[in-house]
């Protein structure tokens, strides 16, 4: 089977914007991140079905010269689906943004009970927790709720 | 063809088709609550009988139908052998008692007010994608309906939109949508190597691909199974994001999604890549660290639905160990155990459901005394909770002993390692149980701990979420999540009330309990018809191994279908 070395190098970018995006915090990049995936790996279906050859309408080329209509066919199927993940990660986003007005992925209450531990010495290893550097950050939680209380 | 063998073929599209059909109907019903119940109750038992049907006609030869008379290798076939069908019963009759349990946690909190119509149509559609990754006969298909059960559950799982749940929901969603992503370049892959999606066809066409291209496109679909069957270190997810749904929805998570996730790793085992020493090799270490590591981190946990989320990832290893040891005999036993384990870990699920409900929380920190208060609750804990620990003669101790046996009769090095991991797996999953027991019922209510104030706070507010401390969860480093919700909106996940300590120990809804004690039934039965059972797998296993029977039946339908023509 051969297939374009073009098609191959744009998967190959696609799946690395599209990891990229998908480690980020905000919500709205993992969207994004989720998209390109979806895309590289349908790309990544139809240059499974071999060289591009004419439409595959019976009578209006030989079979030989015909590309692969079942290809087109599971990545119809696939767009589909990609489509109603889509739209319903947008919709948790939504959710995510009412409950917080943030676009961030929240943080556990376990983490926090966690760090609680850690505090009253329940838990030893203080250092590692401490390297993300999270302590400096706090004070967000004030302005938040300030916000939060604006927009009451 | 006798009429005979067409009237087990013709019911086999019906698993998907009812539900499906009962989404609609359950859908449009949403006005009249009591109305939807039956149709959702109705639909789900005549799937129930028509898998029972199924396992009685596949136990003669694996049955075939192509869909819309396709011939095999065009058109899309559903297939039930006996592993499917084995599959198929268990999988529903746990899901039929989840949504009586489920009913009854409605009824008994009279939300008759609360718009919870969305619950029956979306818990149908999950059943029938459950059903039609079973009956698949074809890798895209069994695609489509990995989707069909991860959108279903998606929903469920973020049911009412409270801010744990959403965030739960968030990282579930993101994970099972690239697990999905990987399952579809694998299926490329796999269109790429061999030109064909029908799981026969594949099977008799790949042993001509090189060995490392194999091994790829093996691997490929092994990391998508992994995920979603959270094998280690592809199972951070589950634990984080199961607890928070309401309980009936985490009992039929905990009984199916991982379960159809382990279904796939047996076919791609057994059908697509028989005896590969790799990828054999690979599972074998995984099902290891997946065992122990799981245990460990259950008896972390202080909160009874993360240990059981924990003991569920654990458990997977046992499945995985014995598909990977790919003799019949340990396939036989991993069949077996699949079955037990749905039925016991959804069993505990709901258990914890009416833990919470009498005891106002699942945390053991804060529970003491229930088997005082409640004697009927203690027996339904403690029967399947020593069953998850295998205890003999209960079915985990007969899965687990030929998961072993099978293990000793392998006699390599690692297979050794795992018969030792899956005994020491065994004990610390009793040692986890029997820590909740003794916590949660046992202790007097006079011996709580003094709880720290501003732990209090973090749990019983959900609100108090900082988005700027962020530490990856990892395994045993979590408190319990005690926050306690309140059961009028438990399917809603209305944030409740402070849970008081002092509260009043609440009566056991009657229709919880019961659906509880017959899932409690079940396994009992597994227990008692141990015998029949461990044949009936024993004989699928020997069939997946042989692989003959599976691709001969489908080849021999197109055959029939040009016939017809």
């Amino acid at each position: 089977m051969s297939s374009s070395f073009l098609l191959l190098a744009l998967i190959a970018i696609l799946y690395t914007a599209g990891v990229y995006l998908l480690l980020d915090r905000s919500l709205t990049r993992v969207l994004l991140g989720v998209l390109v995936l979806g895309n590289a790996t349908n790309l990544l279906v139809i240059s499974a079905g071999g060289p591009f050859g004419a439409a595959a309408l019976v009578g209006r080329a030989p079979e030989s010269a015909m590309s692969d209509a079942l290809v087109q066919a599971l990545v119809l199927t696939a767009i589909v689906i990609t489509l109603g993940v889509a739209a319903f990660l947008l919709s948790i986003i939504h959710r995510t943004w009412t409950l917080d007005r943030e676009d961030d992925l929240t943080v556990d209450t376990e983490d926090r009970s966690v760090r609680r531990r850690l505090e009253r010495d329940e838990q030893i290893d203080e250092d590692e927790f401490d390297t993300t550097g999270c302590e400096q950050t706090s004070d967000t939680d004030d302005e938040r709720t300030s916000r939060a209380g604006a927009q009451a | 063809m006798n009429p005979a063998a067409t009237v087990v073929e013709s019911l086999l599209p019906l698993p998907v088709l009812l539900p499906l059909l009962g989404a609609g109907a359950a859908l449009v019903l949403a006005g009249r609550p009591t109305l939807q119940r039956w149709v959702s109750v109705g639909v789900l038992s005549a799937v129930v009988v028509v898998a029972a049907v199924l396992v009685a006609g596949a136990a003669e030869r694996p049955r075939v139908v192509t869909v819309g008379s396709w011939p095999a290798p065009l058109g899309i076939t559903l297939v039930a052998d006996q592993l499917s069908t084995i599959m198929l019963l268990t999988s529903m009759s746990v899901t039929l008692l989840v949504l009586l349990y489920a009913i009854g946690q409605g009824t008994s909190d009279d939300d008759s007010r609360t718009p919870v119509s969305i619950f029956h149509p979306t818990y149908l559609v999950l059943a029938a994608g459950v059903a039609n990754a079973f009956l698949s006969g074809d890798l895209f298909n069994l695609y489509v309906g990995f989707e069909v059960l991860l959108m279903a559950s998606y929903v469920l799982l973020t049911l009412g939109g409270t801010r744990s749940r959403v965030r739960a929901g968030l990282t579930y969603v993101v994970v099972n949508v690239v697990s999905s992503l990987i399952f579809l370049a694998g299926i490329a892959l796999v269109y790429a190597a061999v030109g064909t999606l029908n799981l026969a066809q594949i099977s008799e066409r790949m042993a001509a691909v090189p060995a490392g291209t194999q091994l790829t496109i093996h691997l490929v679909l092994l990391t998508a199974f992994g995920i979603k069957a959270a094998v280690f270190p592809l199972s951070a997810w589950l634990p984080d994001s199961y607890p928070t749904a309401a309980a009936p929805v985490t009992a039929v998570f905990a009984g199916l999604l991982t379960k159809v996730g382990v279904y796939s790793i047996i076919r791609t085992q057994t059908l697509l890549f028989p005896g590969d020493t790799v990828a054999r090799d690979i599972l074998m270490v995984a099902a290891l660290l997946t065992m122990v590591i799981g245990a460990l981190g259950a008896i972390a946990q202080d909160d009874i639905k993360r240990v059981l989320s924990f003991t569920l990832v654990s458990h997977i290893g046992y499945m995985i160990f014995g598909v990977a040891l790919g003799t019949a005999a340990g396939v036989g036993a991993a069949v077996f155990y699949v079955v037990h384990h749905i039925t016991v870990q959804a069993t505990l699920f709901c258990v914890a459901g009416l833990v919470e409900r009498v005891g106002g929380s699942t945390s053991t920190t804060r529970l003491a005394g229930l088997a005082a208060a409640s004697p009927l609750l203690a027996v339904l804990y403690f029967v399947p909770a020593i069953n998850l620990g295998g205890i003999p003669p209960l079915s985990g101790f007969v899965g687990k002993l030929g998961l072993i046996e099978a293990g000793v009769q392998d006699g390599s090095v690692l297979a050794w390692f795992l018969v030792g991991g899956a005994v020491l797996t065994s004990l610390l999953t009793l040692y986890a149980m029997a820590k909740v027991w003794v916590l949660a019922f046992w202790r007097p209510r006079d011996q709580l701990p003094v709880e720290h104030p501003e732990d209090a706070e973090v749990n019983d507010l959900d609100v108090a979420d900082d988005p700027d401390r962020r530490y990856p969860v990892m395994i045993g480093a979590g408190r319990g999540r005690t926050g306690a919700e309140s059961y009028s909106g438990a399917l809603l996940g209305a944030p409740s009330a402070v849970a008081d300590q002092e509260r009043e120990v609440v009566a056991l809804p009657r229709a919880m309990t019961a659906a509880t004690g017959a899932l409690v039934a079940v396994g009992l039965a597994l227990t008692v018809f141990a015998g029949p059972l461990y044949s009936l797998t024993d004989r699928a296993a020997a069939d997946l191994t042989a692989r003959t029977p599976y691709v001969q039946a489908v080849f021999a339908q197109a055959v029939d279908d040009r016939v017809v023509r």
